[in-house]
């Protein structure tokens, strides 16, 4: 695990400046609290940037106290938090290759995961929350391919630049594919996968930014997976050239 | 770990007391920074038992700070009045849970405020926020603009020149990102840099005004 970790430690600036995308955040996160030299580091790159914060304060203007004052008579304080026990289910050790891959990286650190909650200051976001729950929704599904015996890897990367891995399980029909550095689609669009079945692209779900999916179909009668670029509601075949045609690992 | 202002500047070192500190000017740090931990950790407890007189000291003191950076970040000032709002009741309702020992009360507000700032300009539509990497891009860096609004203040001469001590590309990497709100990928877009280098810099940047700033945990 060296490569994975130092690959996710050099996180630790972006996550301080809020800098990466959610799934990365939550991947990141839940890094941290296996990781005590990144919470050290965390903490003292998040008071750097209250320095820069506070080189720009500013005073609201009065009528923001009013209102946060007479606001927070109705506002509930929460209780001082009680640890709860982690379960500490371990991906880290099924028998994989090791790769450079940030993608891989931040794809395992997020599946090794079921907490799914990433560190304290953003506990009081619903929103994230939210969030973390169908991430772990779908980590588990994730984690099941990742944790198969028999998974196997391969690496790409797109024409438009972006990182990416396969993940698949024969014995599971399952695969998983994972993308760092995708470019925003332009509007109105969205990445969908394909699995190429001797040669017909079947659709194989979307991928809409960075992250890790579930790839919809069975992969162990496909010999390639492709990703183009496609009309938001999808494609039942590709219309575009493809930004990435991979082999699927034997 | 000290940093201490230049001589000729020491007059300029504000003033540490916690009760009379006037709203518009932020705690001190550096040096000071433990005792201002100390005083706001006081008043932070207090306002975790439900204390509103302690939440009102807690305003002056973490309001323009919340307020600043959001205003850097949502660029309306009417929702950045909101957030300011939103931040100050999050702090009075997770009060209990701020656990000293992963960082000052100044830095947890600090981040949150950024953090929520941040999620609101994100959840903004993609079109908005590739205007907003558009924006950024052919705007000078946020660093000028720091440099305008701080200068009467020691602290933020004390970044300013720290800020002047990274190479272009660390300065960009970390203030589009904390000052803007951008991702590291609409760094990497915005500045047309490889995405490891960004990460590198961004590092280094951190680490090297870290050090500038005598920041300890």
């Amino acid at each position: 695990m060296k490569q994975h970790q130092s690959d996710i430690h050099a996180l630790a600036a972006a996550y301080a400046l809020n800098a990466l995308d959610p799934a990365e955040r939550d991947a990141f996160g839940d890094h941290l609290r296996r990781c005590d030299d990144c919470r050290t580091e965390v903490a003292e790159f998040g008071a750097t940037a209250a320095r820069l914060a506070r080189a720009v304060a500013q005073d609201p203007p009065p009528p923001v106290k009013q209102r946060t004052i007479s606001a927070i008579d109705g506002v509930r304080q929460l209780p001082p938090r009680v640890p709860v026990p982690t379960p500490a289910t371990s991906l880290t050790g099924s028998p994989r290759r090791r790769t450079g891959s940030l993608a891989l990286a931040a794809c395992l650190a997020a599946a090794a995961s079921l907490g799914g909650l990433a560190a304290w200051q953003h506990q009081q976001n619903a929103d994230s929350q939210q969030r973390a729950l169908q991430v772990r929704q779908q980590l588990d599904a994730v984690g099941a391919v990742l944790a198969a015996p028999d998974s196997r890897t391969a690496h790409g990367r797109t024409a438009n630049g972006a990182l990416t891995s396969v993940v698949t399980s024969d014995r599971q029909h399952k695969a998983v594919f994972t993308a760092t550095g995708l470019p925003d689609p332009a509007p109105g669009k969205t990445y969908q996968l394909w699995l190429d079945h001797k040669g017909t692209m079947r659709p194989a779900g979307f991928i809409r930014t960075d992250g890790t999916v579930l790839l919809d179909g069975d992969p162990s009668d496909a010999t390639a997976i492709g990703l183009t670029l496609e009309p938001a509601a999808g494609s039942a075949q590709p219309t575009s050239d493809p930004l990435l045609l991979m082999d699927l690992p034997a | 770990m000290n940093t201490h202002p230049p001589a000729g500047r020491r007059s300029l070192r504000p003033v540490a007391t916690a009760e009379g500190r006037p709203v518009n000017q932020a705690p001190p740090f550096g040096p000071r920074d433990r005792s201002g931990r100390s005083d706001l950790t006081e008043v932070i407890q207090q306002v975790a038992r439900g204390d509103k007189q302690a939440f009102s000291t807690l305003y002056g003191t973490l309001a323009p700070l919340v307020f600043g950076i959001t205003t850097r970040i949502v660029r309306n000032r009417a929702q950045s009045e909101e957030v300011t709002q939103e931040v100050m009741i999050g702090l009075w309702r997770q009060a209990a849970r701020y656990r000293p020992e992963a960082g000052s009360v100044i830095t947890w507000a600090a981040t949150i405020a950024h953090r929520r700032a941040v999620d609101r300009v994100r959840s903004a539509q993609a079109s908005a926020d590739r205007e907003r990497a558009q924006a950024a891009r052919e705007r000078s860096p946020g660093y000028d603009e720091v440099a305008e609004q701080v200068q009467t203040r020691w602290e933020s001469e004390q970044v300013r020149r720290c800020l002047r001590g990274l190479t272009e590309l660390q300065r960009q990497a970390v203030t589009l990102a904390y000052y803007q709100g951008l991702t590291y990928r609409e760094v990497v877009e915005s500045l047309r840099t490889p995405l490891p280098t960004v990460k590198t810099r961004m590092r280094d940047g951190l680490i090297r005004l870290r050090g500038c700033m005598g920041v300890s945990l």
